[in-house]
């Protein structure tokens, strides 16, 4: 039932979690954030096993972070993706493989370009203008289709991922209350309404 | 009083020096000179090779000159066997940080794994350091061109321009002098490290069969591009420099 958007727009990535936390019947929270900050220009989000999902962000945000420490400068959004798929890809012939589907929206940090990465649990990866993880997609890629373009401004990107919550409180069975939204430019990392 | 302490790598002699590095470094005094000169626009790689007999099949050795990856090269002086073993080393390093995160390897990083495998031997393991010194020349998206000089010891620095192997602190002096430290471009460079090798080698004659030379540049297109100078680019390098085979004055 979670659900992950991203939007590239002109110089920023607009990201999206639901904030429901639940259980079976049981919704646990509405204030749950599915997002972890890699570097000061690199977020990523997951959503799927109970656990895996969290473990396997912070071990990720964890050896970024690492990395930036020992070598003094920070990882593009490229070598992050690829170093993320790289991890999903070890862990998927182990014993226990995470079962996470993951956005990771960045900018680079010099010219603003933004860079949307869609990975999943079989550790498949792809650059995409703008992604969707869950029942979501479903739903939301038709809608993006239709109405994204390249160099979208970021009130123009906001009102596009309106038009997604929209139709997924009219067609998805799943109630969704909230989302929070972040935007991730060459200023870093910030959330919006 | 230093004959005791030698024989092993691993301890220090009661003056606290680690004799083995130091006589590695000692190897390296003697093998042919290596320098390199950082340019704005790329880094220039000169080296004078003490293998040189009409008979040896110039395309198919190098003995000075290295590529390590699409971004990064290197000049070696010393034990060939070992700046092979470590050469090896290095290609696969930059390859396995290429396969983990889709982008080549920062230059000062490649420069760090070779010295951390260089370190480890003057402190475990008994065997002997490695008998040679590196010069970097690479380009990373961090801080562009960049020259790097390691040791036996393990230490590593940047230079704008340096030089390594016999009567490297001849030619060192007259880097010194002669390098500019802003504005100068990869023809300026080419033209200094002619200069400085003609001054510096032991050989009364400068010619293409005694010299390795090469450029690490940005290409038109963009990518980074080593060139190894053939022997004929390299002659007509030294006749634009006037050091060219028959040259009137000294060398």
């Amino acid at each position: 039932m979670e659900v992950l958007i991203g939007i590239t727009g002109k110089d920023f990535v607009l990201l999206t979690a639901d904030t429901t936390s639940a259980r079976s019947i049981v919704i646990m929270k509405q204030e749950e954030d599915k997002t972890r900050e890699l570097n000061k220009h690199n977020l990523l989000l997951t959503i799927g096993e109970a656990g895996d999902a969290v473990q396997f962000a912070e071990y990720i945000q964890r050896n970024i972070k690492l990395y930036e420490i020992r070598n003094g400068v920070p990882l593009s959004t490229k070598a992050v993706a690829a170093y993320t798929r790289r991890e999903m890809a070890d862990s998927l012939r182990s014993r226990n493989a995470y079962q996470v589907n993951i956005l990771i929206g960045g900018v680079d940090p010099k010219t603003g370009t933004p860079e949307l990465y869609w990975s999943d649990y079989l550790a498949a990866s792809q650059k995409m203008p703008f992604a969707t993880q869950g029942y979501a997609s479903y739903f939301v890629m038709s809608t993006m289709d239709r109405y994204w373009r390249p160099d979208l401004s970021l009130a123009e990107a906001r009102a596009l991922l309106q038009k997604c919550f929209d139709e997924l409180k009219k067609r998805f069975i799943g109630n969704l209350p909230s989302f929070l939204i972040k935007v991730v430019d060459k200023e870093g990392i910030r959330t919006i309404d | 009083m230093a004959r005791r302490y030698d024989s092993r790598t691993t301890i220090f002699s009661p003056e606290g020096r680690l004799y083995q590095v130091e006589y590695a470094m000692e190897a390296i005094s003697h093998a042919g000179t290596a320098l390199g000169i950082l340019a704005d626009d790329g880094i220039v790689l000169a080296a004078e090779k003490k293998v040189t007999s009409k008979l040896l099949e110039q395309s198919a050795s190098a003995e000075k000159v290295y590529v390590l990856n699409d971004t990064m090269a290197c000049a070696v002086a010393g034990i060939t066997a070992d700046a092979n073993t470590l050469i090896t080393y290095a290609r696969q390093q930059a390859q396995q940080y290429l396969y983990t995160y889709s982008e080549e390897i920062p230059a000062e990083l490649l420069v760090q794994r070779m010295c951390d495998l260089k370190q480890g031997y003057t402190q475990y393991g008994g065997l002997r350091p490695f008998g040679v010194s590196f010069l970097y020349a690479g380009w990373d998206s961090h801080f562009g061109f960049q020259l790097y000089h390691s040791d036996p010891s393990g230490n590593y620095s940047g230079w704008k321009a340096t030089c390594i192997g016999a009567n490297s602190s001849n030619a060192q002096s007259i880097l010194k002098q002669d390098y500019k430290e802003t504005g100068i471009t990869l023809a300026n460079a080419k033209s200094l490290a002619v200069k400085v090798l003609a001054k510096t080698m032991d050989s009364t004659t400068l010619g293409s069969d005694k010299l390795e030379f090469a450029t690490v540049s940005k290409g038109n297109d963009g990518k980074i591009a080593f060139h190894l100078f053939s022997a004929e680019e390299i002659d007509q390098l030294l006749k634009d420099e006037n050091v060219a085979q028959f040259q009137e004055e000294d060398s």
